[in-house]
Formats: structure tokens, sequence, C-alpha cells
């Protein structure tokens, strides 16, 4: 294939050296190197002629131009809102029948279920993350120590079993929303003077003692006298707790708000108790009973 | 715009139609195989059957995009195993490196769907108007009678072969034989009818008008190609110290000076890209080879050698220029380039083909629940969490019994059961929660991590699989 030479800079020396079947040069030249000017194929023109049209009638068709409030809408009504809507419509109308089946399905059973099961856990999942995480965590591990209980293990303070579960989520916990809250409160032993001071580090010891845990034996049998005048009536007489009440078992490895000399002494002094709101009247039935399977279902459930 | 493209200046170039005059020869013939098999395949693979038994499809290559499986014969990959269509293309690729390397664009002169296509094309062209001469008067000629009839048969065969082409598409999707019969009722999907549309569309326009310009312009792997070829690939090109000084042919007599080309045009005439390959290779040459079969059918009638186009090395053009001896076709063949590619290709392939044959019939995932670490239980014992995640290949529904081992001493449990197994349906996947625990004070529930190995047995079967995983203790 001939060429004009490629080293020449000199506009009128290329001129002339240009043979016929050379490509067309745009006269830019840069270190000897010539830029070529081939031609676009025409078709390449009308396609690009083509999709201006397109972007036109586009525009014109379907939402685009922003005006001072909102953008024009578009002949054809498209809307991604709406359609998010269908969508979402679409599947609340799929899961009705699922939903319904949870209603109508009795609470205690509803855990031998697959089918139920699969769907509230999914479904549990979804409301737990909305409205359960930021006081119980994302894991359901809760906030030991600072008194969001843990749901996750095998100790409940109201009951674990999926009747217990649901009313628990229903109506809440010492809440002024729902007269059915469960409600009970403990004595504050050291601000209202119940106690000496001596007392109540006699039943802290006693307490420590009953969770096998490090004690002074001295000061814990003494306590024993103490625990069985104020505290056997909601904590029972061997210390594991009574749920009709909240009241925690003593007796165990868990503690909602430590089980140190310190936390203990503070519960004693001051009393503690957490709050929960009730959810019967911002969830649906089915909602509840969805994330009270899957509470069931994270390990603790009896 | 007034008349553009006699501005020589003009930005824009209109197509010059291209008219291939027919030829015969070694590597027509070679196309015509090719065009054969290739398109034989594409049309008949949807409708062989292969028996997988009640719970599969019976479709030989089949994939299923909404069941998220991919048939092959006996080979049937599941999502996770997609690595298996990533290595095919990287096999694809290499395998295209390697014959570019070695024989230059063999994939866009012979294999290339749309080299394929439109030769197909150009084949229902000749059929309908004749060859190049009638052709080109036909093309040259005003809209009469004749020229509308024929154009019309044209398109329509077009239309038919292009309609066939998008309609074979689809059927590699879902069951050939019921996707057919939904297709003519009016019962199939609405992709399904929107995917042979637009597949109609594309091949008959870039069959019968585009032909040569997605080459040019919309292909990129001919750019790519140049970084493929070197000095020892093979390509097609003119031996321009023999043809030249080229000339006409007075009276059967070759005049004095004057090199073997006889100027008789039919390199060019049978060109499907339009191009003179006595130029020397060039970018829109695809190498088909049909220059290759017009010219030594000329060499013959003229008494002369043939091969003055032919396949040749860059390495062989000078050698053939200074009368030195060429190298064979094996020694540019086999050279360290295509032993390397061909090296990796096959490494490739081996591995491929290994984990195939390795791969188990149960799957088992692992997923330590991390939010929290671990959980203290009210006896003080320590309890880990895992989702498994167990997919059952076997065929069958079948029951998996899940155990561990440990060197540690650590009780496990399954979430919503009392026993140690699990049913898992034929062809599915299930999730199912275990818990694993360390008594209080355990040597697993005071260390920070403990390994253990999770396992999943087939009841009264020979699948087994595990999973090394770790337990979390209340650390220091």
């Amino acid at each position: 294939m001939s060429k004009s030479p490629k080293n020449v800079t000199d506009p009128k020396l290329r001129a002339k050296n240009h043979q016929d079947g050379d490509p067309n040069t745009t006269g830019h030249v840069w270190d000897g190197i010539e830029e070529f000017d081939n031609p676009m194929p025409r078709w390449w023109l009308w396609s690009f002629y083509a999709c201006i049209v397109w972007a036109l009638l586009y525009s014109i068709a379907y939402p685009a131009w922003p005006m001072l409030t909102r953008a024009t809408p578009g002949l054809l009504g498209a809307s991604t809102r709406a359609d998010v809507a269908v969508d979402i419509q679409t599947f609340v109308d799929r899961n009705a029948p699922m939903r319904a089946a949870l209603e109508a399905a009795d609470l205690a059973a509803i855990p031998t279920d697959p089918e139920l099961v699969s769907f509230a856990n999914n479904a549990g999942a979804a409301v737990y993350r909305t409205w359960c995480a930021q006081c119980h965590g994302s894991g359901a591990a809760g906030v030991q120590a600072s008194g969001y209980p843990n749901l996750l293990d095998d100790d409940w303070l109201w009951g674990g079993d999926m009747e217990s579960i649901h009313y628990t989520i229903s109506h809440g916990i010492r809440n002024t929303t729902d007269e059915d809250a469960r409600l009970s409160e403990m004595p504050r032993f050291g601000v209202d003077e119940l106690l000496e001071k001596a007392q109540i580090d006699e039943v802290v010891q006693h307490v420590r003692a009953i969770s096998g845990q490090d004690h002074d034996a001295t000061l814990a049998a003494a306590g024993a006298g103490v625990f069985a005048e104020n505290c056997t009536g909601c904590h029972m007489e061997d210390g594991s707790g009574n749920r009709d009440l909240g009241a925690p078992n003593l007796t165990d490895a868990i503690w909602l708000y430590g089980g140190d000399v310190a936390s203990l002494q503070h519960t004693v002094i001051y009393s503690r108790a957490g709050a929960m709101p009730n959810w019967n009247t911002r969830l649906s039935e089915a909602d509840i009973r969805a994330v009270a399977t899957y509470v069931h279902g994270l390990g603790g459930g009896e | 715009m007034s008349s553009p493209d006699t501005n020589p200046n003009s930005l824009f170039a209109k197509r010059e139609p291209i008219f291939p005059r027919r030829v015969k020869g070694a590597f027509r013939n070679m196309k015509w195989w090719i065009m054969a098999v290739t398109l034989g395949i594409y049309y008949v693979t949807p409708w062989l059957r292969w028996d997988r038994g009640p719970s599969l499809p019976d479709q030989a290559v089949l994939i299923d995009i909404a069941n998220r499986r991919f048939f092959f014969l006996m080979i049937e990959i599941w999502p996770h195993e997609f690595y298996f269509v990533a290595g095919l293309l990287i096999m694809a690729g290499l395998g295209l490196f390697l014959f570019t390397s070695a024989a230059g664009r063999v994939w866009c002169g012979y294999a290339c769907p749309q080299t394929v296509w439109t030769d197909l094309f150009i084949l229902v062209e000749r059929w309908v108007e004749g060859d190049r001469n009638a052709r080109l008067r036909l093309h040259r000629s005003a809209w009469t009678g004749e020229k509308v009839r024929k154009t019309a048969v044209k398109w329509t065969a077009w239309l038919l072969i292009a309609m066939a082409t998008g309609g074979a598409w689809v059927f590699y999707f879902t069951d050939a034989p019921t996707l057919a019969v939904n297709l003519v009722t009016g019962q199939a999907h609405f992709v399904a009818y929107m995917t042979i549309l637009v597949l109609t569309a594309t091949t008959f326009f870039f069959g019968g008008f585009f032909r040569e310009q997605i080459c040019i312009y919309a292909c990129p792997w001919p750019r790519i190609q140049a970084a493929m070829i070197d000095e020892d690939t093979l390509t097609i090109n003119y031996r321009h110290w023999r043809g030249e000084p080229r000339g006409h042919l007075q009276k059967g007599v070759v005049a004095d000076g004057l090199g073997d080309c006889i100027d008789c045009m039919a390199c060019v005439n049978v060109c499907p890209m339009g191009i003179d390959i006595r130029d020397g290779q060039q970018m829109a040459c695809i190498t088909c080879g049909l220059c290759i079969d017009a010219c030594n059918d000329v060499m013959d009638r003229i008494g002369k050698p043939r091969d003055l186009i032919g396949y040749m090395a860059l390495t062989d053009e000078v050698a053939e220029q200074t009368g030195t001896e060429p190298k064979s076709v094996w020694k540019h063949v086999f050279r360290a380039r295509t032993i390397m590619y061909t090296t990796l290709w096959a490494g490739v392939g081996i591995g491929l083909v290994v984990a195939l044959f390795l791969r188990s019939d149960v799957d088992l995932n692992v997923t330590p629940v991390r939010n929290p670490t671990f959980v203290t239980l009210s006896d003080g014992s320590i309890r880990n969490t895992y989702d498994l995640r167990i997919l059952n290949k076997l065929g069958n529904d079948a029951v998996f019994r899940i155990s561990l081992t440990s060197e540690a001493d650590l009780r496990i449990s399954l979430e919503g059961t009392q026993e140690l197994t699990v049913n898992v349906a034929a062809n599915a996947q299930q999730t199912q929660r275990v818990y694993v625990v360390a008594a209080p004070g355990a040597d697993a529930a005071l260390a920070d991590r403990t390994d253990l190995r999770l396992w999943v047995e087939e009841v009264g079967g020979t699948s087994r699989i595990h999973h090394d995983t770790i337990f979390n203790g209340k650390g220091d």
C-alpha cells in the first residue's frame, strides 16, 4: 500500500506528496503525526438525528422538563411513584391470605406450622427491624445491664410462650396508654427507708449467694432473713421470680441491670423497671403475631 | 445539505452497496459447511431432549432463568456455581486469542454470526436477483414491476429467516415444545414475543442492509484483534512482489515486465467487505478466504501458479521477497505465544472438568450469627447460633442429619424441632437455624474462639459434607 511519507510536516510538501487513495487528513500535525479525517458513515448521522427525535418525543411522553413546582407529567401519565404503589398493593394482596391465616391460627400452634413460620419469620423480621430494634438491638440481644432485655436467651420476665410474648407486644409494659399493660413496681427500699443500709448490704450478699456468685457468707446468711421478709412476695422464697408480676429470676446467670454488688445495691436502693409501648394501636394483629413468632424463634421460645 | 457526498471534505460518507459475485473453491466449500453446522446447532439444540427424572426439565440445553438453573446435557449448574459459566467465558476468550494469534481473524471470517447470517442473506439475494452483474443492473434500474417483485420476494425471505432466528433464541430459555405451541396460540409471555421481535429486526437489518458496516463501525473485536496479531500470524495477503506490476491480459499473452496479476478484479468482486486485498491487510478484511478462491480460479485458467493471494505470515512476505525459504505453517502456528494460550486454555478447561466431577450432591453454607457473637443462657452456659443453608442436588427429597465434631465438648440443637434432622425437597435449598451450646465454665465457654466442624449427612445415603467454623466464648 503506497502512502505519503509520514514525517513531512510542511503542509505544502504534504499536499504534493498526497497520493490517490490516501485518507484525508485534518491538517493537524504534531511531531510528524497527522490526524486522519475519515468520514463518518452517513447512517450514523441519521441514527444521531433519530436519537434527537426520540429524546424529544420521550420528553413529551414521559415526565421530563423541570418546571417551578414539579416536572412536566408527560402524556403517558407514567409515574414511578404510582408504579411502586401498585407493586406494594400487589404484594399486600398476595400476602393477604397468609396474613388472614396468621390471624385465624391458634397462637400456640403457629410455630408448628412450617408455612406460617416461614411467612411470619420474614414478616416479623421486617416489623422487628422497624419498630423493636431501637431498644432491643438489631440482633435482638438487648442492651445488657441497661434494662433492655435480651430476646435471644431462655430467660423471660413475663413469659416466653407465644401467648405471653403476644400479650407483651400487644399491650406493652408499664405504659400509660393501655389499661391492660403489664404492670408491677419494685419498692425503693433505700430511698423510702424501708431497709437499713446494713440490711441492704446483707440482702445483696444473699442474692449473690443464691445466684452462685462470690459472696460474704456471714452477710449473706443475715440477708436471707431480710430477703424472706421483704422480697419473697414477688421474687418467691427461692428467688426464682414470678412471671405474673414480671419479677426476675434472681438465681440464674442473667441480669437485666447487672449482677455485681454495686448494680444490685443500686437496684435495691432506687428500684428499677423498664417500660415498653403497647403496639396494638400501631401494628395490625397479623404484624403483632408475625413479630411474636419471630421473637419466639430467636432461640428462647418456650 | 446539498449533495454532500460529492464534496471530498464531507464529514459523512454514504454506504457503498456491495454485490459480491458467486465464487467456487475450497474456502467457499468450507464456509458452506461451517454455515450448515453452526446454523444446524443453533436451530436444533433447543429441541434435543434429555431425561433427568420427573422433577427436572427434559430439555438437553436449557437456561432456566425463572428457576435459576442452567442445564447442559448431564450437567446442572446452580447459581452459586456460576464460576463454571465464568470459566467457559474465559475459555472462549482465550480460545479467541489463540485462534487469532495463530490464524488471524478466523472467527470473523468463518464463524461469527454476523458473517454466517450475512452469507445466508447474500445467498438468498443471489437466488432471487441473480449474480453480481444482474444485481448491479437491478440496483441501477428504475423501480419497475420486476424490481418491486424481486425486492419483495427477497425481503420476505430475509424476514422469514430473521423470524426463525429470533424464534429459535427464545427456545433456549424455556421448554421448547410448550413454548412453540404457546407462541402459535398467542399464549406465550410478552417477553417471548418482544425478544423475537427485537431479534427478528436486528437479524433482518444487520444481515440484509448493515452487513460489513457492523464489522467496520460497530464491532469492537476487530480493534482488539490488532493486538493479537503479530508477524507470525497467518493472514490473507496478496503477493505483490509476484503480481505487480499488474496489467490486463492481451489476447492471452502477458505483456513483458508485467506480474501475474491481470487486474481482473475477481478478488474485489467476490469480497463481501467490498475491499481490495491487493492494498494489503486492512482493518475491514475479515479473512473469509473468498478472494483466494476467486484468484486461484483465475490463475488456473491463465496457467499461472496458484496462491497469488493466500494465507501467509508477515515474516513470509519478507522471506519470499528476498528469496529465502519461508517458515513452515507449523512453525508459525506452534510458537511461544500460541502454546501459552493453549496451556492457559487447557488449564482452565481441566480445572473446570475436575471441579465438575468433584462437586458434591449436597452443598452447605454456614453463616455464623455474629450479632451478638454469643448468648448467655440462664444456667450460665454459652450459646452460639449458626444459619445453615442446605442445598439438595440429589434429585429426590432427602432427610439430612446435622451434627458437629470438635475437640471441645459442645452440644447441638435445631431451632423449631427436637430432632437433629431436617427435610430438604429435591432440587431445593432449606435454611435451618442451629444452636451450639457450651456448658458453664467449659473450656469453649471461657475461650475466645474454639474450632468447630458442622456436618450434614444424608440419612440412609452416602452424601456427606462439612463446614468449618468458629465457636465464640466469653474470651478474657
